[in-house]
């Protein structure tokens, strides 16, 4: 639909009703991944290596299984052999094989009649290790001397020479970057490092399989896919995917970790050696933060030309990411793809390297790649504003991505509202606030593809005219809510008349999780196709029972109604009317859309922090803190603004806190919430949000999906906001109070 | 290792259950009682999704032990609201769009209640300060404040 078409005032869309499942949520009747039991269920543990790379000699389970209501011990013994590619990766990190290859590695795995049974044999099993070098940063893993982790994974595209842990090299660019170098009036380099840092959803993985030995099975899982689950689980198991049913529990917080397996199969393993009884395995925290996924850490070089009056004539960038011990686990394209896409830059140049490192399969967390690559280039292009005496909004302005642009990493935009966005940004009150004393403002802009993907969805007309929407993208944060309001808008129903249910895999085509952003963009697209299809059919019936052509009934605020003077003089026919005689008038009706959706709406954010410095300690406080995003269009406004927030949050603890610290023995240190900290109430201050609505026109409301790039302006802008408060520029995150203390220091010294 | 005869009350029920010497309070309310609103997120004191109050005091149940509550009063999210009639928090968290995911959520309307009876009209940096010990990671916060200081109000009668 041309935007133009795209009306700007709705009956539902843009209001702010209360969430389908909230009276769930605040009475604590929602269940989560660990709040369900099943009649003979058994409990499981994981036995996990203690080191950071240790070949496995031997594994004794006699002691475990000596203990009464031990029913069974697995390890990677109990799976196929032969798995190949991604699969290999997801098995082999799943149990490790011959070689445990980061602490936490899962090696055996106990089912017992009671959880502190499980665990008390998981501390029986005995693993006999030989320990071998390990190596953790990912600059030291591609050294000449850094232990090989595992030869022959590279592919092809890796530079002959390069040390074995490199498994993979990117490349790609357009225009000639001497020549914008040579005609820039100030060319600046930095190097810039960022530490892994965990999605921490404060809801641990948890799941209840079971499986018999013929191969059928069940599963109940905190996901954001449960088709993901199912494909991944019946790769490892070697088992036919339609034979798995999961279904999705509430999910308590994914962030993009929660779209891959980690210890699901283990659960059907042990339920199938088990004689067929449930499993139920429940991770700790120290679990889900040694074993689940974390982001890469990242090392990344920026080179950028600019003349005087801002222009960026030309900018290179090479990143080396770690995602683990795996390869294709770490966001490197992803991060290349985001490094420039802010902005039009006739030359564009960007190398990456995929490393192994002894850390755990990176997952995806939240706009993957984009956050690292966002503090290295952001925090370079404000330097050289200053340098230049430049105002970094108004350069950002000037050299932001419109309509028409090719893009940094390829193709060329279409409607997008990264200019809409710098404009309120730069027009608001945060920005007239005077500072004081080691206090300092920072901005930078973010950016984020957002995603489409396999989508299926269905929605049934009840007998009393409401309507069942079936989905399958979980709801992480409202989209239960949003859903609702487009398919009542569309049909010209109540909120209310609308039921949303995220449904299991066998009752739906496949879905891709909710990731990339696209519950509201993709489900909302099918489901409004969908209520489409249903219209007619309800137009049909009301054409046949009057008598007149199916094209000379419309579909107005309800209820079918003559199309026109010419049509004939009918009183409209409701929807209730027409579901209440559905079963005499040619049976259900129902609407279906499956689609790999396209369309998808490039999505542009600008976030202005105000911090002060503490001299004396190093700690940075916030002191204000703005998000401007382009959502194309807010459904629900609430549940955007909580979106823009939490990725905000989440960005500031990415930048100021948070971190993976490993000792010596390449062991994880943080392995607690107290240690691994993450942003709490008293940290913050309000978030303020403004909503820009550009409308995408590949959506039938305009929605772009707003999940991700909350998360990437938050590192650069608060390098920018404390480079601004102390006269010191951090280029190495977390920017932590030690860590900034001592650049105060030797600046003092100078 | 032989279990302990523990009776309680929660949310205003006598309760009775068998507990391992070493189950926490938690455990005892979501796999003995079947009262899954209370979560655990980390098991160590660090994230407040397992609040509970215990005689009134508000605690975190994953450091308690199940025995610990023998003679004591619980209360729990699922006490929270009166028969259908929602509690002023619960329904503010709604209206504000105070959950995301809501895994924190019963924790923090925990936490927050306790926090009104003791100190019934609380600054943003006291409400902040408070609930410093409940991670939510979902919404940085901000509709959480918004909807604890509104359902403070509301419960003042200052609307
Ligand atoms: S589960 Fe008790 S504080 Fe986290
Ligand atoms: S709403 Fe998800 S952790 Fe708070």
């Amino acid at each position: 639909m041309p935007k133009d078409d795209l009306k700007t005032a709705y009956r539902l869309v843009g209001t702010r009703p209360n969430r389908p499942d909230g009276l769930d949520k605040v009475t604590g009747r929602a269940r989560y991944g660990a709040d369900i039991s099943a009649p003979g269920m058994l409990h499981a543990a994981v036995v996990r290596s203690p080191h950071a790379h240790a070949r496995i000699i031997r594994i004794d389970a006699s002691k475990a299984l000596a203990l009464d209501g031990v029913k069974a011990v697995i390890t990677r013994a109990d799976f196929p052999t032969g798995l190949t590619g991604e699969d290999w990766n997801l098995q082999e990190n799943t149990l490790a094989g011959d070689v445990a290859l980061y602490d936490g590695h899962a090696v055996a795995a106990v089912a017992a009649t009671s959880k502190l049974l499980a665990q008390d044999a998981a501390r029986l099993v005995e693993v006999e290790y030989e320990v071998l070098p390990h190596v953790i940063d990912v600059d030291a893993a591609m050294q000449p001397d850094a232990p090989v982790i595992r030869a022959g994974t590279a592919d092809h595209s890796v530079p002959e020479g390069m040390h074995p842990n490199v498994v993979k090299y990117i490349e790609f660019g357009h225009g000639d970057l001497e020549a914008g170098f040579a005609e820039a009036d100030l060319v600046r380099a930095q190097s810039y490092k960022t530490e892994a840092t965990h999605q921490g959803y404060i809801e641990p993985h948890a799941c209840l399989g079971q499986m018999g030995a013929d191969g059928k099975g069940e599963m109940w899982v905190c996901t954001q896919g449960q088709w993901y689950i199912r494909r991944m689980c019946s790769a490892v198991l070697g088992t036919e995917a339609s034979q798995l049913r999961v279904t999705p529990s509430e999910i308590g917080g994914g962030f993009g970790g929660k779209t891959t397996i980690f210890m699901e199969p283990l659960a059907l393993a042990l339920s199938r050696k088990a004689g067929g009884r449930p499993v139920k395995l429940v991770m700790s925290r120290a679990e889900v933060l040694r074993a689940t996924g974390p982001t890469a850490s990242a090392s990344m070089d920026v080179k950028m030309g600019m003349k005087v009056d801002g222009t960026i004539t030309a900018a290179s960038v090479n990143f080396r990411m770690q995602g683990g011990a795996f390869i294709g686990s770490s966001p490197v394209g992803e991060a290349l793809s985001c490094a420039l896409a802010c902005y039009t830059v006739p030359a564009v140049f960007h190398q990456g390297y995929e490393v192994l490192a002894n850390r755990p399969k990176a997952a995806a967390y939240r706009a993957p790649g984009s956050p690292m690559a966002a503090f290295a280039v952001e925090s370079l292009l404000d330097e050289m504003c200053h340098e230049l005496g430049l105002d970094p909004l108004a350069v950002r302005l000037k050299n932001a991505a419109r309509e028409g642009a090719k893009a940094s990493y390829g193709p060329t935009y279409n409607r997008i509202g990264l200019v809409e966005t710098l404009e309120a940004t730069m027009a608001h009150a945060n920005l007239k606030v005077p500072l004081g004393p080691n206090q300092g403002r920072g901005a930078a802009a973010g950016f984020w593809f957002n995603h489409g993907g396999e989508t299926s969805v269905s929605l049934a007309i009840g007998e009393d005219g409401t309507v069942t929407v079936s989905v399958g993208t979980p709801d992480v944060g409202g989209s239960r809510a949003s859903l609702g309001m487009m398919t009542a808008e569309t049909l010209g129903i109540a909120y209310e008349s609308v039921r949303v249910n995220i449904v299991e895999t066998g009752a739906l085509g496949v879905n891709e999780p909710t990731h990339g952003s696209r519950a509201t963009f993709a489900s909302g697209l099918a489901a409004v196709e969908a209520a489409k299809q249903a219209i007619a059919q309800m137009c049909a019936r009301a054409a046949a029972e009057w008598g007149i052509d199916a094209e000379a009934v419309e579909w107005l605020d309800g209820a079918a109604v003559p199309a026109g003077p010419n049509a004939g003089k009918f009183p409209p026919m409701s929807i209730a009317e027409i579901g209440a005689k559905m079963g005499s008038t040619g049976g259900p009706i129902s609407g279906h859309h499956e689609v790999t959706a396209g369309g998808v709406g490039a999505s542009f954010g600008a976030h202005v922090v105000d911090v002060e410095v503490d001299p004396e300690t190093g700690r940075t406080t916030v002191l204000r803190y703005l998000v401007v995003q382009d959502a194309g269009r807010a459904i629900h406004p609430a549940y955007v603004e909580g979106q823009y927030q939490g990725g905000a949050v989440q960005g500031i603890g990415w930048a100021l806190n948070e971190e993976y610290v490993y000792g010596a023995d390449g062991r994880l240190q943080n392995a607690v919430f107290l240690d691994y900290r993450i942003p709490v109430a008293s940290d913050l201050p309000m978030i303020d949000t403004v909503i820009v609505e550009v409308p995408n026109p590949g959506h039938p409301y305009g929605v772009r999906g707003v999940g991700e790039t909350g998360i990437t302006p938050p590192l650069p802008a608060l390098a920018n906001a404390i480079a601004a408060a102390t006269g010191v520029r951090l280029r190495s995150l977390p920017m932590s109070p030690p860590k900034v203390l001592a650049a105060i220091k030797a600046n003092a010294r100078g | 290792m032989s279990k302990i005869h523990v009776s309680t009350t929660v949310n205003g029920d006598a309760v009775e259950f068998l507990a391992d010497p070493r189950d926490t309070l938690l455990d005892c309310l979501r796999d003995q009682l079947g009262l899954t609103g209370t979560k655990e997120g980390c098991g160590t004191g660090d994230c407040g999704a397992c609040s509970v109050q215990l005689d009134g005091v508000l605690v975190c149940s994953c450091l308690v032990l199940g025995a610990e509550a023998e003679g004591k009063t619980v209360a729990t999210v699922e006490g929270l609201s009166n028969g259908p009639d929602l509690h002023p928090l619960q329904r503010k968290f709604i209206e504000h769009a105070a959950l995301q995911c809501g895994f924190c959520t019963p924790g923090i309307l925990v936490a927050a209640n306790a926090l009104l009876t003791q100190n019934p009209d609380p600054t943003e940096v006291e409400v902040r300060y408070w609930l410093a010990g409940n991670l939510c990671r979902c919404t940085g916060y901000d509709k959480i404040i918004r909807a604890v200081m509104d359902a403070g109000a509301e419960m003042r009668g200052t609307h």
